[in-house]
C-alpha cells in the first residue's frame, strides 16, 4: 500500500507496537532510515520532501515515540510541508485505559496536522492511507497523522489496490484561479508605477519559480522573497531585492513603504514580515494570491484576493499579458528601478573582516567555494540569518530552514532527509553552536546510513540571536545565553567516526571549506567566529518594517 | 471595528473528534463561542451545527474561512446573510408556590408553552421560540423563583425562497 503511493524511503523509530510492522517492511522495496530520536525522523521527512517533491513518511512508536513528533510535525504544518506520519498505538481494546505507552496522539496533533486519523478497523485501512497522502499533497501541502493500533497493524482485510483519484465530499482545495480577478490584477499592475512582488514558500512548493519569473520579467516588477521563498526567484538577477522582513535587505523593507501595487504570491503576511501591520505597504494597493483562502486578508488588507495555486495563476497571468502591450514598461519602470538601485547602493548587506573569523564571511566563502549550487539546511538563530543573507539562491529547493516555528535542532536532520531525497548533491547544514547540540545525535544516523552530510558550525559560544536581543533591548544583560560548556566539537565528530575540522582564524576558513567539504561522509566544520557579531539590518519587533537598524 | 452576533450552519461529516475540531479551532484561536446546537442533519453520516458567535466583520470572516478548511466540514452558512428561521428550547423548573401557581399556568398560556413535570413545589416548563421570547418569558418567572433552566442554543435553518416571490 505504501509502495504504491510512491514511497521508496521512511524514516523512523521502532518500538513495542510495531515490530510486527517493520517485520514486513523488511520484506518490501521501501528503504528505512533509523533515526535516534523521532524527532529527527520528522525533521527528516521533512527535508525529504522539501528536496523529493514527494510526500515524506515517518514511522515511529506509540506514547513517547509519538510525542516526541510533535515539534517536527508543528513545524512542517507551519512550513506547509507535505507529509504523512504513521504512529503506532495500543490494542483497539486498551484504548482509554491509560495502557502502558498510550498517549492520545490524534488529540494532541489535531491542532498542529492538516488532519489525522485513528484507524479503528483494518478494513479502513487502505482508504485512509489513500486519502492520508492526497491530503498531505494536494491544496496547500501540510503533517498528516495516521495512529495505527498494534491489532489493526496486525489484522488482514481483504486488499483491494483502490483505483482512479481520490474523491472526499468535504475537501476539494480551490486550485484554479478566478479569471475575472486575474483580468483585474493585470489591470492593476499594468497602471502601477512603483510595483512590487513579494514571492514566498507557495511558489517554491506549487513549482512556480519559472512561470514568476517570466512573469516578473515582462512587466520588469522587482522581486523580494520571505525566508521560505528564497530560491522562487533568481537571487542574482537585476530585478531580484533579496530577503524581505526583520532581517530583510534595506532595498526589499523600503520598497514596501513605497510601492503603489504590492502582489503577494504564495506568502501568508507573518508578522515576521510586515512588521507593525497598519504601517505595512500603506501606499499600495495589495493582491494576494494563495491557496488557502484563510491566509488571505487573515493579517492585512487586501484589494484583490485570489484564490488559488501559484502556478495555476502565474500561468494564467503570463497567457493573459501576451494580449498586452509590453513596449512601454521599461521606459515607464525606469525612475522606480532607479530608486531601488540608490536604496541599494546606500545600504548592501555587509560586514567588516577583522582578524577574528566574521561568520558571515564564512556563508560568503561557502557560497563562493559551492558556486551557490549546495543544498543549505540551517539550524535556528543568527546562523539561519546569515545563511539566508549570504548565501545566493539562484534555484528554488535549495534552501531548506525551519521557518514558520523556528526550531533549533532542525538542520542536521533536515540535511539527512534532504540527502537522501538527492544523494548526489552536496549538502551543507549552516549551524549554531546551540542547536546543533539538540539533535547532534542524528550524526549517528548519518555515519549508519552512510549520508555525507556537512555541518558548518558559526561557533559564538551563545544563543547569539537571543543574545543579540539582550545587547539591543536589555542593556547587554547576557542572561541564560552563554554556552560556558560546550562539547570538543571536532572530538565529537570523531567520537561518531565522522570527520571533525577547526578553524580560529580567517586565513583558515576556505582551507578548512574546502578541506571539509571534499572530505569522505559526515564532516563537523566548527568555525569559532565572532562572538558578539548581530545580524544587520533588524526591525524591532512591533516596528514598522522600513524601520531598520543599521550596522 | 463592531462585534455582531453570527448564527453559522455548519454541516460536518458525522465522524469521531469532529467536535473537538471545531471547538479546538475556537480556542486555539481565541474565537468566541455564544452556543453550540449539535445533532444529526437531514443526509446519512452528517450532523448539523449551529453556532453562535460574536466578532466583528474581519474575525467572522477569518472563521467561517477557518472552518472551511476542516477537513470534515461540509458546508458553512453565515445565516446572517439571507432570510432564516431561529428556534431555541429552554427547560425551566420554576417553584410553584400555591399562591403563585394560577399566574404561572396564565404565562405559559399566553407563551403557548407547556408545563411537562409537576411537583409538590415546582413547575417545570417547556418553552420554544426565538432568544427574544424566551428571554422574555424568563423574565416573567423569575420573580417566582426559578430554580434551574437548561437551554439547547440556538438552532437554525435558512428560508427557502417562496413560490411567487
Ligand atoms: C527549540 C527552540 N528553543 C528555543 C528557541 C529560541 N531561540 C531562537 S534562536 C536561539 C539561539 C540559537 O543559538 P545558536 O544555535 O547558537 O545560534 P546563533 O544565534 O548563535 O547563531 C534560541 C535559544 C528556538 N528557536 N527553538
Ligand atoms: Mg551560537
Amino acid at each position: 500500500m505504501l509502495e504504491s503511493e510512491g514511497v521508496d524511503s521512511i524514516f523512523g523509530y521502532p518500538g513495542g507496537v510495531l515490530i510486527g510492522l517493520y517485520d514486513e517492511m523488511a520484506k518490501s522495496n521501501i528503504r528505512h532510515y533509523l533515526v535516534r530520536h523521532e524527532q529527527g525522523a520528522v525533521h527528516a521527512a521533512d527535508g525529504y520532501a522539501r528536496i523529493s517533491g514527494k510526500v515524506g513518511v515517518c514511522l515511529v512508536t506509540s506514547g513517547p515515540g509519538a510525542t516526541n513528533t510533535v515539534t517536527g510535525i508543528a513545524s512542517a504544518y507551519c512550513d506547509s510541508i507535505p507529509m504523512v506520519v504513521l504512529t503506532g498505538q495500543v490494542p483497539t481494546n486498551l484504548i482509554g485505559n491509560d495502557a502502558f505507552q498510550e498517549v492520545d496522539i490524534v488529540g494532541i496533533t489535531r491542532p498542529c496536522t492538516k488532519h489525522n486519523y485513528l484507524v479503528k478497523d483494518v478494513n479502513e485501512l487502505a482508504d485512509t492511507i489513500r486519502e492520508a497522502f492526497h491530503i498531505a499533497r494536494s491544496g496547500r501541502p501540510g503533517p498528516v497523522l495516521i495512529d495505527l493500533p498494534k491489532d489493526v497493524l496486525a489484522g488482514t482485510a481483504n486488499f483491494k489496490q483502490p483505483k482512479g483519484p481520490v474523491t472526499m465530499r468535504s475537501y476539494n482545495p480551490t486550485v484554479t484561479p478566478n479569471t475575472k480577478q486575474l483580468t483585474k490584477v493585470i489591470k492593476e499592475l499594468m497602471k502601477a508605477k512603483k510595483p512590487l512582488i513579494m514571492a514566498g514558500g507557495g511558489i517554491i512548493s506549487s513549482n512556480a519559480s519559472q512561470a514568476l519569473t517570466d512573469f516578473a520579467r515582462k512587466l520588469q516588477i522587482p522581486v523580494t522573497t520571505t525566508l521560505m521563498g528564497l530560491g522562487a526567484f533568481p537571487g542574482s538577477d537585476d530585478l531580484s531585492l533579496g530577503m524581505i522582513g526583520m532581517h530583510g535587505t534595506y532595498r526589499a523593507n523600503m520598497s514596501t513603504g513605497d510601492c503603489d501595487v504590492l502582489l503577494g504570491v504564495g506568502v501568508r503576511f507573518d508578522d515576521r514580515v510586515t512588521g507593525k501591520t497598519d504601517t505595512f505597504a500603506s501606499q499600495a494597493k495589495i493582491i494576494h494570491v494563495d491557496i488557502d483562502p484563510t491566509s488571505i486578508r487573515k493579517n492585512v488588507p487586501v484589494s484583490i484576493p485570489v484564490v488559488g495555486d501559484c502556478k495555476a495563476t502565474l500561468d494564467k497571468l503570463n497567457e493573459l499579458l501576451t494580449g498586452e502591450n509590453l513596449t512601454e514598461i521599461p521606459e515607464k519602470r525606469a525612475p522606480w528601478l532607479k530608486c531601488i538601485a540608490e536604496w541599494k547602493a546606500a545600504q548592501r548587506l555587509a560586514y567588516e573582516q577583522t582578524d577574528v573569523i566574521k561568520p558571515q564571511y564564512v556563508v560568503e566563502r561557502l557560497c563562493k567555494i559551492t558556486e551557490g549550487k549546495a543544498i543549505i539546511s540551517t539550524e535556528v538563530g543568527q546562523n539561519q540569518m546569515w545563511a539566508a543573507q549570504f548565501y545566493d539562491f539562484d534555484q528554488p529547493n535549495r534552501f531548506v530552514t525551519s521557518g514558520g516555528l523556528g526550531v533549533m535542532g532542525f538542520g542536521l536532520p533536515a540535511a539527512i532527509g534532504a540527502q537522501v531525497a538527492a544523494p548526489n548533491d552536496l549538502v551543507v547544514d549552516v549551524a549554531g553552536d546551540g542547536s546543533i547540540q539538540m539533535n547532534i545525535q542524528e550524526l549517528g544516523t548519518a555515519m549508519q546510513h552512510k549520508l555525507p552530510v556537512k555541518v558548518v558550525i558559526l561557533n559564538n559560544g551563545y544563543l547569539g540571536m537571543v543574545r543579540q536581543w539582550q545587547e539591543l533591548f536589555f542593556g547587554k544583560r547576557y542572561c541564560a545565553t552563554q554556552m560556558d560548556v560546550q562539547p570538543d566539537f571536532v572530538k565529537l565528530a570523531e567520537a561518531y567516526g565522522a570527520t571533525g575540522l577547526r578553524a580560529t582564524k580567517p586565513e583558515e576558513v576556505d582551507e578548512v571549506l574546502k578541506k571539509g567539504l571534499a572530505a569522505e561522509g559526515p564532516v563537523i566544520m566548527d568555525f569559532v567566529v565572532e562572538r558578539e557579531e548581530c545580524v544587520y539590518p533588524m526591525v524591532p519587533a512591533g516596528a514598522p518594517i522600513t524601520e531598520m537598524l543599521l550596522v | 471595528m463592531s462585534e455582531e452576533q453570527h448564527v453559522l450552519s455548519i454541516l460536518v461529516e458525522d465522524r469521531p473528534g469532529v467536535l473537538s475540531r471545531i471547538a479546538g479551532l475556537f480556542s486555539g484561536r481565541g474565537f468566541n463561542i455564544a452556543s453550540l446546537c449539535v445533532a444529526n442533519a437531514a443526509s446519512e453520516g452528517l450532523s448539523r451545527i449551529t453556532l453562535v458567535t460574536q466578532a466583528d466583520p474581519l474575525v467572522i470572516e477569518q472563521i467561517i474561512k477557518q472552518l472551511r478548511k476542516l477537513i470534515n466540514v461540509v458546508k458553512v452558512t453565515d445565516l446572517a446573510e439571507g432570510p432564516a428561521v431561529y428556534r431555541e428550547m429552554a427547560l425551566v423548573k420554576v417553584s410553584a408556590k400555591p399562591e403563585f401557581r394560577a399566574e404561572i399556568l396564565r404565562i405559559v398560556d399566553i407563551f403557548r408553552c407547556k408545563v411537562i413535570d409537576v411537583s409538590a413545589e415546582h413547575y417545570t416548563v417547556e418553552v420554544t421560540g426565538d432568544q427574544g421570547k424566551i428571554t422574555a418569558l424568563l423574565d416573567l418567572l423569575k420573580p417566582m423563583g426559578v430554580k434551574e433552566i437548561a437551554r439547547t442554543g440556538v438552532t437554525a435553518l435558512s428560508r427557502e425562497q417562496r413560490n411567487g416571490n
